[in-house]
C-alpha cells in the first residue's frame, strides 16, 4: 500500500502538467454542476418560502360563542398536516386588511370582518389534495360558514413545483453525466499516459489489482483536489452574486461535504474503469 | 519445462497466426527461435509469457497448462519468468537501480533485501558503476543490460527475449549475446528470438526456425533424427 501511495504522489510530480489539467477539468466540470445545484437550491427555497405562505383561512359565523371556537381551534390544531391554527377576530383581520388593502384605510368600524381561523400546514403538506381535504374538514364544522385558501393559486404553485423539480432532476443528471464522461476522459488520457509502466509492471508479474491501486489513489486525490476546487470556484461565484446581483443562498456544510465527496467518487470510479478499460486491453 | 501441444493462434484481425506448432524445451536449454517478420516468432513468447491464450492446443510452463490457470494465477507465473523486449521498456524518468528496484517493489520484495539485490544484478550485468543514470544517458546495449537485470530480478527459470539485440550494433550484441550465454550456463533457460543469422551460426545452439506460423526446422529434432538414424545403422 506504502508503494500504491507513492507511486499515485510520483503521478502528480512527474506529470504535473497532465495532473494540473485532470484536476481543472474535474474542478470545472463539478463547477458546472455546482452553478446548477447553486440555481437549483435558490429555486427551491424560493419555492419552499412561497409554500410557506399557503393558509387556509375559515370564516366564522356571526355570533358563534367563544367556547365552541376554542375547542375547534384545539381539534384543527391536532390535525396531522395542521403547523398551527390561530384565531383572528374581526379587530385583528381589519388591522391585516388596513396593511394589505388601501382601500380599507378608512374603514374604522371592526364589524366588516368576520373572525377566521387560520391554519398554516405543516412542510410537505400543501399540495393541493391535501389542502383541500384539511379544507373540507374545517367546512364540516357548523359555524364555519366559508373556507378560503386560494385553489387555483395551490395548484398554480404546486404545477410549478413539480416542474423544477423534474427539470431540477433532468439537468442535474444532464450535467452529472457529463461531468463523468468528462472527468472519465481525462483519467483515461492520465492512464494512457502510463501504459508503458502499465506494461511492465504486468512484465515482472505484478497482480492487476496491484496495477490498479496507484491509479485509484490518483483518481481519488485528483477527485477530491477537483472537488475543493469547484465548491471554492462555486462560492467565488456566490459571493459575486451576491455582490452585485442579489443575495444568494449557498450549499450548507452536509451539500458542500457532499459535493467533494462526489468529486472523490467521480475521479476513483472514474480510474477504476479506465485502468479496468486498460488491462483488459493489452 | 515449457511444451508446445498442438498449438493454434487465431487473431480477430490478422488472422492464423500460428498452426498446429509443438515443441520442448528442457532446463537450462538455450534456444534461438528464428524465422521471417510475421512468422510466429512474438506469438510463440507471448503464449509463453501467457500474455496471449492459444485458440486451440496447450502451452505448458513449469508445469502449468493455458487451459487451466486462472487469470489471477497468471502474475504468479510470470514471476517464474523474465523477459527482455527490443525496445528495452524501461522507465525513462527512474534511474538505472529504480527500474531494477520497481520491479522487486511490485513482486512484494521485502524492502530491506531491494538495495542489495539490485547492486548484484548491476555487478552481474556489469553495470554497478551505471547506478544512479537515467536510461536515456547510457547506450542501446547497456539499456539492454538494464532490461536484463530487471528480467532476473526475480530469479526467473526461463529468460524470454524478444529480439534484444535488434536495436543494437555488433559489438552491443556480442556483449549481450555472451550475458544471455552465462545467465543460462547458471542454470536459466533461454529462449532467443532473432533475425540475426550470423549469431545463431557462431552459437552453435538449439535453433527453431519458423514460417507462415508453423515449424519448419528444429535442429533439436534433427539431430534426435541422425542420432535415431546413426541407431539404426
Amino acid at each position: 500500500m506504502r508503494l500504491a501511495w507513492r507511486e499515485a504522489l510520483l503521478a502528480f510530480r512527474r506529470a504535473p502538467v497532465l495532473s494540473v489539467l485532470s484536476v481543472t477539468t474535474i474542478a470545472f466540470s463539478l463547477f458546472a454542476f455546482g452553478l446548477f445545484g447553486l440555481v437549483a437550491l435558490n429555486i427551491r427555497h424560493q419555492l419552499n418560502q412561497l409554500e410557506d405562505r399557503v393558509e387556509i383561512r375559515a370564516f366564522v359565523v356571526d355570533g358563534t360563542n367563544a367556547e365552541a371556537t376554542s375547542a375547534a381551534l384545539g381539534d384543527i390544531a391536532a390535525f396531522p398536516e395542521v403547523a398551527t391554527a390561530k384565531l383572528v377576530t374581526p379587530e385583528e383581520a381589519l388591522k391585516r386588511a388596513r396593511q394589505e388593502l388601501g382601500e380599507f384605510s378608512d374603514v374604522f368600524e371592526a364589524g366588516i370582518l368576520p373572525a377566521s381561523i387560520d391554519v398554516k400546514l405543516k412542510p410537505g403538506f400543501n399540495d393541493p389534495a391535501t389542502v383541500s381535504a384539511v379544507a373540507g374538514r374545517i367546512k364540516n364544522y357548523d359555524f364555519i360558514d366559508d373556507v378560503r385558501f386560494g385553489e387555483e393559486w395551490v395548484q398554480k404553485l404546486y404545477r410549478i413545483r413539480n416542474i423544477a423539480t423534474l427539470a431540477g432532476a433532468v439537468l442535474g443528471l444532464t450535467f452529472a453525466g457529463v461531468a463523468v464522461i468528462i472527468i472519465g476522459s481525462t483519467i483515461r488520457m492520465a492512464v494512457l499516459a502510463r501504459s508503458r509502466e502499465i506494461s511492465i509492471m504486468r512484465v515482472v508479474g505484478a497482480t492487476d489489482g496491484f496495477i490498479r491501486s496507484p491509479f485509484l489513489i490518483e483518481g481519488l486525490l485528483k477527485g477530491t483536489l477537483g472537488g475543493l476546487l469547484a465548491l471554492l470556484l462555486t462560492y467565488f461565484a456566490n459571493s459575486l452574486i451576491g455582490k452585485f446581483v442579489f443575495t444568494a443562498e449557498f450549499f450548507d456544510a452536509k451539500y458542500a461535504v457532499a459535493g467533494v465527496a462526489a468529486g472523490a467518487l467521480i475521479g476513483l470510479l472514474g480510474s477504476a474503469f479506465s485502468v479496468g478499460r486498460h488491462l483488459k486491453e493489452v | 519445462m515449457i511444451r508446445f501441444t498442438h498449438v493454434f493462434k487465431e487473431f480477430a484481425r490478422t488472422g492464423l497466426a500460428l498452426q498446429d506448432v509443438s515443441f520442448h524445451v528442457g532446463k537450462g536449454e538455450f534456444v534461438f527461435l528464428t524465422g521471417p517478420s510475421g512468422a510466429g516468432k512474438s506469438t510463440v513468447l507471448k503464449l509463453i509469457f501467457l500474455e496471449e491464450r492459444p485458440t486451440k492446443g496447450e502451452v505448458k510452463v513449469s508445469g502449468v497448462s493455458s487451459v487451466t490457470i486462472r487469470g489471477r494465477d497468471v502474475p504468479k507465473l510470470r514471476r517464474k519468468m523474465g523477459v527482455v523486449f527490443q525496445d528495452f521498456r524501461l522507465l525513462e524518468d527512474r534511474t538505472v537501480e529504480a527500474n531494477i528496484a520497481f520491479a522487486l517493489e511490485v513482486t512484494g520484495t521485502a524492502p530491506a533485501a531491494i538495495g542489495p539485490k539490485v547492486s548484484r544484478l548491476l555487478s552481474q550485468v556489469g553495470l554497478a558503476s551505471k547506478a544512479t543514470s537515467l536510461p536515456r544517458e547510457l547506450s542501446g546495449g547497456e539499456q539492454q543490460r538494464v532490461a536484463i537485470a530487471r528480467a532476473l530480478s526475480n530469479d526467473p527459470v526461463v529468460l524470454i527475449a524478444d529480439e534484444p539485440t535488434g536495436n543494437l550494433d555488433e559489438r552491443a550484441t556480442r556483449g549481450i549475446f555472451q550475458l544471455l550465454r552465462d545467465i543460462n550456463a547458471s542454470g536459466t533457460a533461454v529462449i532467443m528470438a532473432t533475425h540475426d543469422l550470423e549469431l545463431i551460426r557462431r552459437a552453435e545452439c538449439r535453433t527453431i526456425e519458423m514460417n507462415h506460423g508453423t515449424i519448419v526446422f528444429d535442429s533439436a529434432e534433427q539431430a534426435g533424427g541422425a542420432m535415431r538414424a546413426e541407431d539404426d545403422s
